[in-house]
């Protein structure tokens, strides 16, 4: 008979073993730590912590929509920019198809720009301007 | 200066019952002896104290060697709060919350003659003293004092971890003290 290599189940059980050890020293260690060690839990304590300076309102407040248009906008640009990089290490070996390449993604990127600017993304007071302005 | 790397100390077991096999001693000891070896000092440095402090924890006077290696510049993680500098009356609470918000059981040293009784600043605007808004361990004279004075001062805090019995933060008196600043 030759020597076969076979897994059965069983053979996973020490892995089993092993991972309900560490899971089990984690919550108990987690669990001891918390009921066992000293503790002084009051209101002032529990508060987040704002740099020892008292927290004022909520976080999670309504925000005026321009700030989330600013940060998708800059993350678009933001990734434009990181594709340039290895683009730019690997200019001399694309040549000529490389540089039309970019030029290609940047005008798809500028278009989409182009488009934001023209639906008045960008005119931040555009209600609070009086008429004729 | 040995850079053998097995040229290292370990600390002497606590005072304790021997055996062949087994080793005995009381829980306040062994815990005394871990904590004191494993502060996590926060520092609060306000002033000049602040840049000896930073002497104190660069290699040539290697704080770390006492087990400082980590800072925390969050209360939530650290037990000695280092304060360094001159606490002006409007910090005075932002120090208490501090205070109050760190990790059970807490030190606190007052590094420097500002934090110990407001040094020269006698004026309208100077906190006199840190001990007027927290309970305070080990106060370190200078102004500002040398690291080794620093050191010394993070010695005898370390004796006081040492030698804490585990039953003094329950006790009447330390409710007491904690009330008389106004913390629960």
């Amino acid at each position: 008979m030759t020597p076969t290599l076979q897994n059965t189940p069983t053979d996973y059980v020490p892995v089993l073993m092993q991972a309900a050890v560490v899971i089990g020293f984690v919550v108990t260690v987690m669990l001891a730590t918390h009921y066992l060690g000293p503790a002084r839990k009051t209101k002032r304590k529990l508060q987040n912590f704002e740099c020892g300076i008292e927290q004022v309102g909520n976080a999670r407040s309504p925000f005026s929509v321009k700030y989330f248009l600013i940060a998708i906008l800059f993350v678009l640009f933001d990734v434009e920019v990181i594709f340039m990089y290895p683009w730019a290490v690997n200019f001399r070996e694309l040549g000529a198809f490389g540089f039309w390449e970019m030029l290609i993604f940047m005008g798809f990127l500028l278009s989409g720009f182009l488009y934001l600017f023209l639906k008045g993304a960008f005119t931040w007071d555009r209600f609070n301007k009086p008429e004729g302005h | 200066m040995d850079s053998n790397i097995n040229n290292f100390t370990i600390v002497d077991a606590p005072e304790g019952i021997s055996g062949s096999g087994f080793f005995a001693t009381s829980l306040d000891k062994a815990i005394g002896l871990a904590r004191l070896n494993s502060l996590w000092p926060l520092p609060f440095a306000t002033s000049c104290c602040g840049i000896e402090f930073m002497a104190t924890m660069a290699p040539h006077y290697d704080l770390s060697r006492f087990g400082m290696e980590r800072l925390s510049f969050s209360p939530r993680q650290s037990d000695l709060l280092m304060v360094m500098g001159t606490i002006a009356k409007k910090m005075g609470p932002i120090l208490q919350e501090v205070y109050v918000q760190m990790a059970e059981p807490r030190w606190v040293i007052a590094v420097g003659a500002c934090a110990a009784s407001g040094g020269i600043f006698d004026t309208y605007s100077v906190l006199q003293g840190i001990d007027r808004v927290i309970p305070v361990d080990v106060y370190v004279p200078g102004c500002p004092p040398r690291p080794e004075q620093i050191i010394n001062g993070i010695l005898k805090i370390q004796d006081l971890v040492h030698n804490e019995s585990g039953r003094r933060r329950n006790s009447p008196e330390y409710k007491e003290l904690l009330a008389k600043y106004g913390i629960e």
